[in-house]
């Protein structure tokens, strides 16, 4: 083996991931347009469905590279250009949520001023819940994530050519005023989008269910992404599976911590037994939600939690392969099970299923893209980074 | 010294690196019974001193497990088979509320497992002591020193060559370590025994000044002090001063039916027996017959009393008179007493009254049965054998 083989050089990734992401955008487009045609509120849904599942990845991913930059972790470093990427999503989000502010009126109850008016409950949340005050905080979060994932990124970019420590220490500082933005608004998103489907019902911990998902299908996609990009050689030939046990073992912990989070969202619920919150979960346990409230207990945390128990699984590639991918649609389902019960329209039939997923494949593809387009632009591999080389000699 | 018996040579080295290069060395010379001490855990210490993963963690599964059957199993039987509590309207078998108790006890038996196996492993438990305890040696590197400890049981131990060694490689305080020498152990020693008194003294000063003073205080207080009318407490708020007030005049307890015709000399209508003569009816009567009734009147109610003349002998249960008699009459001298019997009113519910009147009859039956009746009852009971 020769020094040359121990260094890291740029590659540019294949041209058939682009194909590949513009064939699952094409094909997940058409079927979700075509889902308009037979039920536009159900399709609307898919689209919030596939809206919120990107945002999840991108906003946890965002807050991967600060944990990283705040905590100084090493082991990391060596692998942050993949969160960078997947946060590089964050600016689209303002053209991909203006389909649903259009229809802030046929998504969400309290958006419907005739139905506000003869409601207690709804009249007394409008003062949160109205459509101008909704679009101020959408429109404000996407912002400052944005403006966070600009200053992340040109810093760290900046780095891979003058080498600048301080670039790291500015980051730092960055990182710590983000972690509190971040929680704010992680909430906001999640009690906007999520919980304000059902604007009767509330749940003081939903914030945290938000985050907990979110942060276990970012840190799902990022494990996935480093497996398959190692595997391909695009990355530092010295990264090894010590690096990919951290990975699993993050990835084993928050498995857990969404598992007690939801767990302790349902248990209060169930346990004060008041008609006001219970309903919620209720519209949950009937018909085929029946079966989906099971399964998500066995495919969001049971099998996760075997899979990854021991110490050699979290460092296997092929299992983490396996159980990343399995995390991200264990993701999907969740918000699947936390939206669409929410949808109101009565023309649910079964053909519908065809299109339910279309926005999601598409939303797929999107992270294709974005990973091959921004791979094609800059190095994989924080090359200039002062905790790369200490990263790369992390042993356990 | 020579008594001493050694247990190894230590020696120290300044930084992280110097230690896990000389690891690598010391298992490149084919040492295995030595151990490396840092005062934190060091990145690729498990490569360099090629350790295998530790076994210890199947002991923390296996314990983790047993605590979660523990407590699912002992909340099954306690909540919904020993002792069934309804909480909340919930079901007796309510598994979301046992959740975080099952939790809880799969850390508290995984943790203990592993710290008490761990122990046992490395300090051969219950033995607390190690030779390597209370030397320069240990305070050094659980300061800011790293060590190298190779045990004298080591197969290729040879105190030259490994000082050689240590020296190759820059080490620092190369140390000879010894088993300590076995201490006496007094228990009668004045001043243990002393400090045993106050300890004992100091708890029961604190426990008694907490469950008599500190759980009166505030806001300790604040669940016992509240806004309602306790027993035998004045009341600022009736007339009377009284804080419990009389039932209302004619008041009937739930479940209890007044007797109408108390101190009468019969019952004035007749009553009826509203019991079946069931086995368990029959089986009640027999058990409160042989309490109450047999004192004075005798097992089978011939009226032999067993009380050795201290009350005059009743009369026989068996004469004309009680055979002919309605269920209502011996109801009535049960619940009001004659002649020299007391009312058995308190003793006996109304059921267990008209249990007992069933068991009388089956006794009468029993002494004053026609031949060809007791061919039938044998006759039926054969049959019933039979089935």
């Amino acid at each position: 083996m020769s020094q040359n083989d121990l260094v890291y050089q740029k590659k540019a990734l294949p041209e058939s991931l682009k194909r590949l992401g513009f064939i699952l955008v094409a094909i997940g487009l058409a079927l979700g347009a075509a889902g308009f045609l037979f039920d536009a509120q159900r399709a609307l849904f898919n689209y919030l469905l596939a809206y919120v599942f990107i945002l999840s990845i991108a906003v946890g991913s965002l807050f991967i590279v600060a944990l990283e930059y705040l905590a100084g972790a090493e082991w990391s470093t060596p692998i942050r250009r993949i969160p960078e990427i997947l946060a590089s999503f964050i600016p689209v989000l303002f053209i991909l949520v203006l389909p649903l502010l259009f229809n802030i009126q046929s998504i969400f109850e309290w958006a419907n001023k005739h139905e506000v008016a003869g409601d207690k409950i709804l009249t007394g949340k409008s003062p949160y819940l109205n459509t101008t005050f909704f679009i101020v905080r959408t429109v404000l979060s996407i912002g400052l994530w944005s403006l966070f994932y600009f200053l992340f990124i040109r810093n760290s970019r900046k780095q891979d050519t003058t080498k600048d420590q301080l670039l790291t220490k500015k980051n730092i500082k960055y990182s710590a005023v983000f972690i509190p933005v971040f929680a704010i608004t992680v909430t906001i998103s999640g009690i906007d989008w999520m919980m304000s489907l059902a604007p009767r019902w509330y749940s003081t911990i939903f914030g945290i269910y938000f985050f907990a998902g979110s942060f276990v299908a970012a840190l799902a996609a990022v494990t996935l992404a480093t497996v398959l990009l190692k595997e391909k050689g695009f990355l530092h030939p010295r990264l090894n599976n010590e690096h990919l046990f951290s990975l699993g073992a993050l990835l084993f912990t928050f498995i857990n911590f969404w598992a007690y989070i939801a767990f302790s969202q349902f248990m209060l619920i169930w346990y004060a037994n008041l008609p006001e919150e219970t309903f919620w979960f209720i519209q949950r346990w009937g018909g085929m939600w029946t079966y989906i409230s099971l399964a998500l207990i066995l495919v969001h945390f049971v099998v996760p939690y075997a899979v990854l128990l021991t110490q050699p699984a979290k460092m296997d590639p092929k299992r983490l392969k396996f159980i990343s991918v399995w995390i991200l649609a264990a993701h999907a389902l969740d918000l699947y099970w936390v939206i669409l019960p929410q949808v109101h329209s009565a023309k649910a039939g079964t053909l519908t299923i065809f299109f339910e997923f279309g926005f999601l494949v598409a939303a797929v593809g999107g992270f294709f893209l974005i990973m091959y387009f921004n791979g094609k632009k800059q190095n994989l591999v924080p090359v200039g980074d002062p905790k790369l080389e200490k990263g790369l000699n992390f042993r356990l | 010294m020579s008594e001493k018996k050694l247990f190894g040579l230590s020696a120290i080295f300044a930084s992280p690196d110097a230690v896990i290069h000389a690891v690598k060395k010391v298992e490149e010379a084919g040492y295995k019974n030595y151990d490396v001490h840092t005062p934190y855990p060091l990145h690729g210490m498990d490569a360099a001193m090629k350790l295998k993963p530790s076994k210890l963690g199947y002991v923390t599964l296996s314990f983790g497990l047993s605590g979660a059957a523990f407590a699912l199993l002992f909340m099954y039987w306690a909540m919904s088979k020993d002792y069934p509590m309804i909480i909340g309207g919930k079901p007796f078998f309510a598994l979301p509320a046992f959740i975080p108790i099952t939790f809880e006890l799969t850390v508290l038996f995984a943790t203990l497992a592993t710290v008490i196996g761990m122990l046992a492993v490395y300090f051969k438990f219950p033995s607390n002591n190690h030779p390597l305890h209370d030397t320069p040696y240990m305070k050094a590197v659980s300061a800011d020193k790293f060590g190298i400890c190779i045990e004298a049981d080591d197969k290729l131990f040879d105190i030259e060559k490994i000082k050689n060694l240590f020296k190759e490689l820059h080490a620092q305080n190369i140390s000879e370590i010894y088993f300590p020498a076995p201490e006496p152990v007094n228990i009668f020693e004045p001043k243990f025994l002393t400090l045993l008194a106050l300890v004992a003294l100091l708890t029961s000063a604190a426990t008694y000044v907490t469950l008599n003073k500190v759980i009166y205080a505030q806001p300790f207080t604040w669940m016992m002090n509240q806004p309602k009318v306790n027993v035998q407490t004045k009341s600022a708020f009736y007339a009377d001063g009284f804080s419990m007030r009389k039932p209302v005049e004619g008041t009937v307890a739930r479940g209890f039916i007044p007797y109408e015709y108390k101190g009468l000399a019969a019952p004035v209508v007749p009553l009826s027996n509203p019991l079946l003569p069931t086995a368990s009816t029959l089986d009640l009567g027999k058990k409160r017959f042989l309490t109450f009734c047999s004192p004075c009147h005798g097992n089978l109610g011939d009226g032999d009393s067993r009380l050795r003349g201290q009350f005059p002998n009743p009369p026989s249960l068996h004469s004309e008179k009680v055979r002919t008699w309605q269920d209502g009459n011996i109801y009535h001298v049960i619940t009001n007493g004659q002649n020299v019997m007391p009312s058995y009113a308190s003793q006996l519910s109304r059921d267990e009254r008209w249990a007992v009147i069933h068991y009388i009859r089956a006794l009468q039956k029993a002494k004053n049965a026609s031949p060809s009746e007791i061919v039938t009852a044998k006759k039926e009971s054969s049959a019933n054998v039979a089935k």
